[in-house]
């Protein structure tokens, strides 16, 4: 496929390694976080650590946006899903998202509850087009990638007037969850974690632009390179980071150019901005109470808003105590730390979010990294 | 491509030999051709072609420059 197969250009990807590992003093240490699943799961897929300079090290961040949902929110999607005549519309991810007690969309459809998968948020409204008589929910998850597309099923909705189509509003902010990392006892008190620099996410950066990093560039001192997906693309992002930091430096530079505008998408953000509105405070897997990091339907949509039609109550619950997505997700351990990974959690019967999507760090590690593992092990 | 109310702009995107009908309200520039980057059916931006070739041929240089770095060495 066109930008993509030439970004993956074997020869190209092992100059690139070399000219990292050259640059890299080998004396130091650069600690990268990458903040999105999509990077997460390309580092592990082109076993792209394998490629870096031992003084390099990527530490995976909590943008898969199904591992950040929290077990009170999946709870309340379940009890929603289960009142009669509710139709639960969402993401197919999402379905097999532990709650607590073992519970999950898929396991409430099994035992009867209407939850059906869709490709699209247009594939719910067209689900309450033509069933009038059912109550059809958006369980609506993401960051701002997946934001539009829900404010624009709700404009639609609005506009046809449909009485039938609500929706559960679980969308949360990236720059809000980067701040918190950087906040954390972890990093600024602790030292369990060290972040010399963020690779910026792609699809992400796409609607919201590069602007809204320069904060963390000058506040916090860290330099974010926004880049795509592909191998070349993330090796390109380590190399303009290890050069920064080199030189001293805490930039914001965009390696992902051919997709990310300064501005981002302005159409889209406007549209957003119309719908939506900060939430105080939103619970997010791992990370808590993060201030100022969720999204809510603004009182001029309130006829959409599944929170308010139905009283959805939701009760923060705790996670699989043996589970580790928590930690993973704040960058403090990894996937092989935790005594479930490959064991009793697999991408079959997945324990933790984490081992839910392919962008989550345990299931990214399971289906790339486990056999590198041993493979180093034995060498 | 198909629709006149720009909420329902949507077209016909090649996945590498699949075709999808995808809603392109975010990109009101795209034209017959363009290539788009596409989320959950919604095309988010227009490839930058030029941008993309440009940055290409730096990573190009790069590997060139190393290779003939590697060839006077031996
Ligand atoms: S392996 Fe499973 S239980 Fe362990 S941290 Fe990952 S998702 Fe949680």
């Amino acid at each position: 496929m066109k930008f993509a197969d030439e970004y993956r250009d074997a020869r190209l990807v092992h100059a690139l390694a070399a000219r990292i590992a050259g640059e890299a003093d080998p004396a130091g240490s650069y600690h990268f976080m990458e903040f999105c699943g999509g990077h997460t799961h390309a580092i592990s897929r082109y076993g792209i650590e394998d490629l870096l300079p031992g003084s390099l090290r990527l530490i995976h961040g909590p943008g898969c946006p199904v591992c950040v949902l929290p077990v009170g929110r999946i709870d309340a999607a379940i009890r929603l899903a289960e009142r009669p005549g509710v139709t639960l519309c969402t993401y197919g991810d999402v379905m097999r998202v532990p709650g607590s007690r073992g519970t999950s969309l898929l396991r409430a459809k099994a035992a009867g509850a209407d939850v059906r998968m869709i490709y699209s948020t247009l594939d719910a409204l067209a689900i309450a087009e033509a069933e009038p008589g059912r109550e059809v929910v958006l369980f609506a998850i993401g960051f701002e990638t997946t934001t539009p597309p829900t404010a624009l099923a709700i404009r639609r909705a609005a506009q046809k007037g449909l009485a039938n189509f609500t929706v559960f509003c679980n969308h949360v902010l990236t720059p809000a969850a980067i701040q918190n990392i950087l906040d954390s006892p972890e990093l600024r008190h602790l030292g369990r974690v060290r972040i010399d620099g963020f690779i910026g996410p792609a699809h992400v950066s796409t609607v919201i632009g590069t602007e809204p990093y320069s904060f963390f560039a000058e506040e916090f001192e860290k330099p974010v390179v926004v880049a795509g997906f592909e191998p070349l693309d993330v090796l390109q992002a380590v190399l303009m980071l290890v050069r920064q930091v080199n030189e001293g430096r805490h930039e914001v530079e965009n390696q992902y150019g051919r997709a990310v505008r300064r501005d981002g998408n302005r159409q889209a953000k406007v549209e957003v901005a119309e719908i939506f509105e900060l939430r105080k405070s939103f619970e997010w897997r791992g990370l808590g109470l993060v201030p100022y990091s969720g999204l809510r339907l603004k009182e001029t949509y309130a006829a959409f808003d599944a929170e308010r039609r139905f009283d959805v109550e939701c009760v923060s619950a705790p996670d699989n105590p043996a589970c580790e997505c928590g930690a993973i997700l704040r960058g403090v351990k990894r996937p092989a730390d935790c005594k479930l990974f490959g064991t009793v959690c697999t991408p079959e019967t997945p324990m933790g979010s984490c081992m839910v999507s392919a962008e989550g760090a345990c299931a990214a590690h399971w289906t790339y990294g486990r056999f590198r593992d041993r493979a180093r092990k034995a060498s | 491509m198909s629709g006149d109310d720009p909420v329902l702009r949507s077209g016909k995107v090649d996945f590498g030999g699949v075709a999808k009908e995808i809603n392109l309200s975010y990109v009101p520039e795209a034209r017959v051709g363009d290539h788009v980057l596409v989320h959950v059916g919604f095309a988010l931006t227009v490839i930058d072609e030029a941008e993309a070739a440009r940055v290409f041929a730096s990573l190009q240089e790069i590997a060139g420059l190393d290779a003939a770095r590697a060839e006077a060495e031996r």
